[in-house]
């Protein structure tokens, strides 16, 4: 018998490894699911698929009663645009931020220290402060989303800036680069991977700001549709929602490595030459 | 062209260097030899111009060398001396880039034009027409160290500053690459200090050779004293090169020269 870490399952069998839990929780939801309504029809705690169905077709094909708006897409289309405005702000700051930390000693010295701290602030806890200074409307929670992501992706970039070896600069100096140069075709090509892959793993606390803010104080969105809800234990509108902002993190996810690997081969490929 | 005048080379109370006074002639290929941790990657550094000597100055044509990395002293290293962002001709266009003003590091139009020909004559020169497009990290060793010596010289550098180059290499590419940057030495008349750990490589490819070593070793104290150049050997390459082919073993000769 192989030592355990040497055991891999083989290759039909990865597939259907990985299946297994998904098939097994939805096994286990229909069970419970089943055996509630069974005992008492209108129990909303574990709502049947049709049950779901009608839910997501009253909130995504039929427009609202009160507005007129198809509920469910103009949610998506809200909360999107407030994650979309915060993260690339957050990405944009970050990278010149870091890009320049991380370059240039003399803004690393005063600017360093300040993001360290910063980056220790829970944003959360500054979320008050934002709605005191812009209010209840769609700028405090781009805002928050923004300062939350900022100080992550800024100390990630300084960090990869400095990460790159010091023989490039060296070389780049004796082929007569400027500083300008060096940062513009040596450094900040390398770091755009770099970038990508933070923001990928930035993406799930944008979403945390994004709900906790729309909780809070909104009008639409996803997270406030789901706090709104709760107040009616419409679990058949709530678990479809939370379904829907899993899968649209994925697609991000999976569409930001796809560009990462598509615009930079050197870098998918391990190349640091 | 070069000289040292009486420098010392000190970090806190560890002398790396001490008492180093030579001169170079231009078009001299100088290869440094000596132990790990002798000095001779410090001295490189110090015509680099990334360390400065603590005491004494190091004299480029009767002014002290500028201490900050500049386009008369090309570098190659031995690993990370290309940009892995860059393809093989992008590499060389780089440096065709960063030797005009500009911000960008981007050549456009006919001056992109003019500088497409130099750099393929360049990679031709190397032998690596056929792989412009490639990127370093499918390179092999060899070519990647090609391609480092293209981009060092593609500027026309006065100086060649080599840190071990082909210490990573097998035996068979390194005789290619002696040729090559022996060739390319004649060519371009450029003057070459080559750091290597390969006593019969500094003997084949040099004009003169120094050793370093510490002439005063103080075992309570390893750090108090620094090393110096101990044997600085002009080398004969028409007398020497016969004997000293690759497959053979270091004539005794040499090894008297070295460790007396």
């Amino acid at each position: 018998m192989k030592r355990l870490i040497n055991l891999t399952p083989a290759s039909p069998w990865h597939l259907l490894l990985a299946l297994l839990p998904f098939a097994l929780l939805l096994v286990l939801y229909l069970l419970g699911s089943d055996a509630r309504l069974e005992a008492n029809p209108n129990d909303k705690l574990l709502p049947s698929f049709s049950q779901f169905g009608e839910a997501l077709g009253r909130m995504a094909l039929e427009p609202s009663k009160r507005s007129g708006e198809y509920l469910f897409w103009a949610d998506t289309a809200s909360s999107l645009a407030r994650l979309g405005i915060g993260m690339s702000v957050a990405a944009v700051t970050g990278l010149l931020l870091g890009l320049f930390t991380g370059a240039l000693p003399l803004v690393r010295a005063p600017l360093s220290p300040l993001l360290t701290v910063i980056s220790l602030v829970p944003p959360l806890a500054l979320l008050p402060i934002l709605f005191i200074v812009f209010g209840l409307g769609e700028l405090s929670k781009v805002v928050l989303i923004a300062v939350g992501i900022t100080p992550f992706i800024a100390r990630d970039i300084q960090r990869a800036t400095q990460q790159i070896p010091f023989e490039q600069l060296v070389k780049a100096q004796t082929l007569g680069a400027s500083t300008p140069q060096i940062l513009i075709r040596v450094l900040l090509p390398q770091l755009l991977p770099k970038l990508i892959d933070a923001v990928r793993l930035s993406l799930g606390a944008g979403w945390l700001f994004l709900i906790a803010a729309e909780a809070i104080a909104a009008t639409d969105g996803l997270g406030y549709r789901i706090f709104l809800v709760r107040r009616y234990l419409a679990m058949d509108v709530i678990l479809p929602y939370v379904a829907w902002i899993t899968l649209l993190a994925f697609a991000f996810d999976s569409l930001l490595a796809w560009t990462n690997r598509r615009l930079f081969p050197w870098y998918a490929q391990g190349g640091q030459s | 062209m070069i000289e040292a005048r009486n420098i010392w080379k000190e970090y806190g109370d560890q002398v790396v260097l001490e008492r180093i006074n030579v001169k170079v002639n231009e078009g001299e290929f100088i290869t440094l030899v000596g132990a790990s941790g002798c000095g001779k990657s410090t001295f490189l550094k110090l015509l680099l111009g990334t360390e400065t000597p603590s005491r004494g100055q190091l004299l480029l044509d009767g002014t002290p060398v500028r201490d900050e990395p500049d386009a008369d002293r090309g570098i190659v290293f031995q690993q990370y001396s290309v940009f892995a962002h860059m393809t093989v001709i992008d590499n060389v266009l780089a440096a065709c880039a960063f030797a005009r003003p500009g911000l960008t590091g981007h050549l456009f139009g006919r001056v992109r034009r003019d500088a497409c020909v130099r750099a393929r004559l360049m990679l031709e020169q190397v032998g690596l027409s056929h792989a412009l497009d490639k990127y370093p990290h499918e390179l092999s060793g060899g070519m990647r160290q090609r391609l480092a010596i293209a981009q060092a010289l593609i500027n026309k550098p006065r100086i060649l500053l080599l840190d071990e180059p082909f210490g990573a290499l097998d035996p068979g590419i390194r005789a290619d690459m002696h040729r090559l940057v022996t060739d390319l030495w004649r060519e371009h008349k450029l003057t070459v200090f080559m750091v290597t750990h390969d006593l019969k490589e500094g003997f084949y490819l040099g004009t003169r050779l120094w050793v370093f070593d510490k002439l005063r070793h103080d075992p309570q104290a390893p750090q108090a004293y620094g090393a110096s150049i101990t044997y600085d050997l002009p080398i004969d390459q028409q007398q020497l090169r016969p004997a000293l082919s690759h497959e053979e073993p270091l004539p005794q000769v040499l090894h008297l020269a070295t460790n007396p």
